[in-house]
């Protein structure tokens, strides 16, 4: 299980993240949602101390996150990625496998397989070979999915993996997301994202720099709650029977 | 033609030459790729010119110059990295002022200490006078630093792809990124007899940038970066032998002449042979169609 307890985060002056507080449970996919400048990516880094957290604790499996760093499973989001590097899609898979094969040592059989098994889970086996920059951007979305399931991690934090992908990929990061947690993983991920797709969510987190509410997706986009969160000015357009979507003015 | 090739060889001061030029000629491209990847290639040409003052100092002082250097280089990224995190002054800005400032500073003290350095071989190379003691010291560095390159390969490929990535799993990202600058300025200072202090930057990154236009994998732009460099570097002596010129600039035009050339006839990524995804041709296999056809 994932807890994060008061977890605060004041960075260059800045307030980005306020005390937030909450609990993953294993065999869960949990959608981390709010407006841009929310605080979702900085949430992220800050419990792997990418970026350093003015306060909190921050736990998996009762011990501290940054003690097992191994056990879980960072996928940025794609604009932080040089696209024109060097390398294939294989070696990036591969580079799941660096803190298994330890130093010195070259890939084993075993790792080969896993990253083998990998590509051709996330379909782009016959990509291999590509380099990363020739890539569309849901076949880039693909190669990192198929990292983090190469790490065999046990938490896996995506941070806004639906952006700018095609349908397919979608599917398939949906896809790939249910065959993780039915294999008792735990997932966080992060979208700026609205509308059907909250509903492939088991828990919904609403950020903006506070935790404005957690639940069900049903439970969370309530009128108040996404007001809260995004400001004044919006109004409910019911088109859904499951949930009302909202738009802004 | 061989005669030409050959007769230099006859002189023990040219093998030397040819010997540190292919040292060097391996040893600059394989650890500038890391600059390239970095999109530090700028902080390579700032750490080159930032030795001077060191190189000097420890020349008075009666020390091996190269360990001055060696300081004063690793000196200068602290001094940026100083100024940028206590003003709001720009990294480019920067990096651009210390540099000027510790070259200034470097040309001042080998002037008023009266060293008997030769400012132009430490600026543009002086390949035809090595020694054997250098070829052997550059030996030694080139084959450690390869070593750890090979160590540390793939630790290394993940540090420099996805930082961020390597920092969350746990990577010891300060080390790495230490060790990399330490790495850098050590060949700096080696090859500085090679091509030179102003020039280096061009041995460091142009057989790299060149051989990454060709190929796919990081490994295969070092090996690739290296066969460039050791013909940039062999043809700086040949060139610095029959034309009495400085080795620096001659191996920089022939590391450039390289460089245009994968830039406009690279398979894949050449400008004027690369395909054209709309009309499934090349810009140059069109021009050749239209030669063609207006001929008929």
């Amino acid at each position: 299980m994932l807890e994060v307890q008061n977890l605060t985060v004041n960075y260059r002056g800045i307030h980005a993240l306020s005390n937030v507080s909450f609990c993953v449970e294993p065999k869960q996919i949990v959608g981390l949602i709010g407006p841009n400048g929310a605080g979702k990516s900085t949430l992220m880094k800050a419990m792997l101390g990418l970026v350093p957290a003015t306060s909190g604790v921050v736990k998996f499996k009762k011990q501290a996150l940054q003690q097992q760093l191994q056990h879980c499973a960072y996928v940025p989001q794609r604009s932080q990625i040089d696209w024109d590097y060097p390398t294939t899609v294989w070696s990036v898979v591969m580079m799941a496998r660096t803190a298994h094969t330890g130093w010195f040592r070259s890939p084993s059989r075993q790792s080969q397989e896993i990253v083998a098994d990998a590509l051709q889970r996330v379909g782009i086996w016959n990509l291999r070979h590509r380099q990363i920059g020739e890539l569309s951007g849901g076949q880039q979305q693909r190669v990192f999915l198929a990292r983090a399931i190469a790490q065999q991690a046990e938490l896996f934090l995506f941070d806004e993996p639906l952006a700018g992908i095609d349908k397919k990929t979608e599917e398939i990061l949906f896809q790939i997301f249910a065959e993780l947690r039915s294999e008792g993983k735990t997932l966080l991920v992060s979208s700026h994202e609205w509308g059907e797709a909250l509903m492939n969510y088991d828990r919904l987190l609403l950020l903006n720099q506070q935790l404005v509410a957690s639940g069900s997706p049903q439970d969370v986009m309530t009128l108040e709650n996404i007001r809260c969160a995004y400001g004044g000015g919006v109004k409910p357009c019911p088109l859904d029977k499951n949930m009302e979507t909202v738009f802004f003015c | 033609m061989l005669n030409w090739l050959l007769e230099p060889l006859s002189y023990e001061f040219i093998r030397n030459a040819i010997a540190i030029g292919i040292l060097t000629g391996i040893l600059c491209p394989v650890v500038g790729t890391y600059l390239i990847v970095q999109r530090m290639a700028l902080l390579g040409d700032v750490i080159a010119h930032a030795v001077l003052p060191g190189l000097a100092i420890a020349f008075f002082l009666g020390i091996d110059i190269l360990i001055g250097a060696f300081i004063s280089g690793v000196f200068s990224t602290f001094v940026i990295a100083w100024i940028r995190s206590q003003s709001r002054v720009k990294a480019d800005a920067a990096m651009a002022l210390t540099f000027s400032s510790f070259f200034a500073l470097g040309v001042t003290l080998i002037t008023l200490l009266k060293s008997k350095l030769d400012l132009d071989s430490l600026l543009f190379g002086d390949i035809l006078g090595v020694s054997t003691a250098d070829v052997a010291r550059t030996a030694i560095v080139t084959i450690i630093l390869l070593i750890l390159v090979k160590l540390f390969y793939k630790e290394l490929l993940f540090y420099t792809f996805d930082k961020l990535g390597a920092q969350a799993l746990g990577f010891p990202v300060n080390a790495l990124h230490y060790g990399l600058m330490a790495a850098i300025t050590l060949t700096i200072v080696t090859s500085m007899q090679t091509v030179g202090v102003v020039l280096v930057i061009s041995l460091l990154v142009g057989p790299g940038i060149t051989a990454y236009l060709l190929v796919k994998e990081l490994h295969q732009v070092m090996i690739l970066g290296a066969i460039m460099g050791i013909v940039a570097s062999i043809s700086g002596v040949y060139a610095s032998y029959y034309l009495n010129i400085p080795s620096g600039p001659a191996i920089v035009l022939v590391t450039f002449s390289l460089f245009l050339g994968a830039l406009l006839f690279s398979p894949s990524q050449g400008i004027l042979t690369r395909p054209d995804r709309a009309n499934r041709s090349t810009w140059i296999g069109r021009l050749l169609q239209s030669i063609k056809l207006g001929n008929k």
